[in-house]
């Protein structure tokens, strides 16, 4: 009990740090930390798998995810050029310490096998390989709608996806202007002796459509 | 592992307490990014509530819901990021007030 209230403290100053910091870098590591006691909030409530889970998912995939959007739009760039001052550290570090003390005295204290209060992954993925089997279905084509709407938002250029997906970038320098798609005429796609004579072209089709 | 000797409402209380916090980041936050982040924080929250809800009833449903909005947290960044790749490239800044004029 008193270790649930020690974990939300954490959880709730992480997240007051996360929304007052100035540097995206700095406010995302205090999500992780604010994530990880939401974690060890979770098992004390007797849910130990989605307490793996939000560690795993959460912060190891979501806020990754962050990071990489972050160091490909350099939005910190100026910032590793300076040397980190500790009480920059401090405060993550404080917190994440509390956080280790508490995982430790969890795991000392009771035999980390769920006991008759825990709901662990077998009740769980029994719930949902049964009832709940549908919203399995969904999630994993929403995950897969997800997938491919990110590519289709986030693409450049011809680059990414094509000839026929360039668009014109007129905000940005150096794009272009208008869009590259070229009017395609219907006779280029009859075979090449029917083709109607053209000034300089051959009958015999050197195109290839 | 004990039963949960947690009360449900100090769980519910921190559930709500993180997403008004979340709430706050995306009202504050002048950064697209950091808003993001403030709605990640409130799906987080709304979770916490859901797995709260479930062992007070002694049951799995609170878990399972809570990988569902996992699943829908997972898909919404992704689409949520590329958008903000999109805005820096085509607008240059993150900042929330610059996409402020629609096209045509």
């Amino acid at each position: 009990m008193p270790t649930f209230w020690v974990a939300a403290a954490v959880a709730v100053v992480a997240t007051v740090m996360v929304l007052t910091r100035s540097q995206p870098v700095h406010a995302l590591l205090y999500l992780v930390v604010s994530f990880l006691a939401v974690a060890v909030v979770l098992y004390t409530l007797g849910a130990p798998f989605v307490a793996a889970l939000e560690v795993v998912v959460y912060a190891g995939a979501i806020v990754v995810l962050f990071l990489f959007v972050v160091m490909l739009l350099s939005l910190d760039a100026t910032a590793h050029r300076e040397r980190t001052s500790w009480p920059t550290y401090l405060g993550a570090t404080i917190l994440a310490a509390v956080i280790l003390v508490e995982l430790g005295v969890l795991v000392s204290r009771e035999p980390i096998v769920a006991q008759a209060g825990a709901i662990g992954p077998r009740e769980v993925g029994l719930a949902l390989y049964g009832p709940y089997v549908l919203g399995v279905e969904i999630a994993s084509v929403l995950l897969l709608s997800g997938a491919v709407g990110a590519f289709h938002v986030g693409r450049r250029d011809e680059q990414d996806a094509g000839a026929f997906y360039a668009e014109s970038d007129q905000r940005v320098p150096g794009g272009r202007e208008e869009p590259v798609l070229e009017p395609v005429s219907v006779d280029d796609t009859l075979p090449a002796a029917e083709r109607p004579a053209r000034d300089g072209r051959h009958a015999a089709g050197e195109e290839a459509e | 592992m004990m039963t949960s000797t947690v009360p449900t409402p100090s769980a519910l209380g921190l559930a709500a307490v993180l997403l008004v916090l979340g709430l706050a980041g995306v009202l504050i936050r002048r950064n697209l990014l950091l808003v993001l982040v403030s709605i990640e924080i409130m799906l987080n929250a709304a979770g916490l509530a859901f797995v709260a809800a479930g062992a007070r009833w002694h049951r799995a449903d609170g878990q399972v819901m809570f990988l569902f909005i996992l699943a829908t947290a997972a898909a919404e960044v992704a689409v949520g990021l590329a958008l903000v790749v999109q805005q820096s490239r085509r607008i240059g800044t993150l900042d929330v007030d610059a996409a402020s004029e629609l096209e045509g």
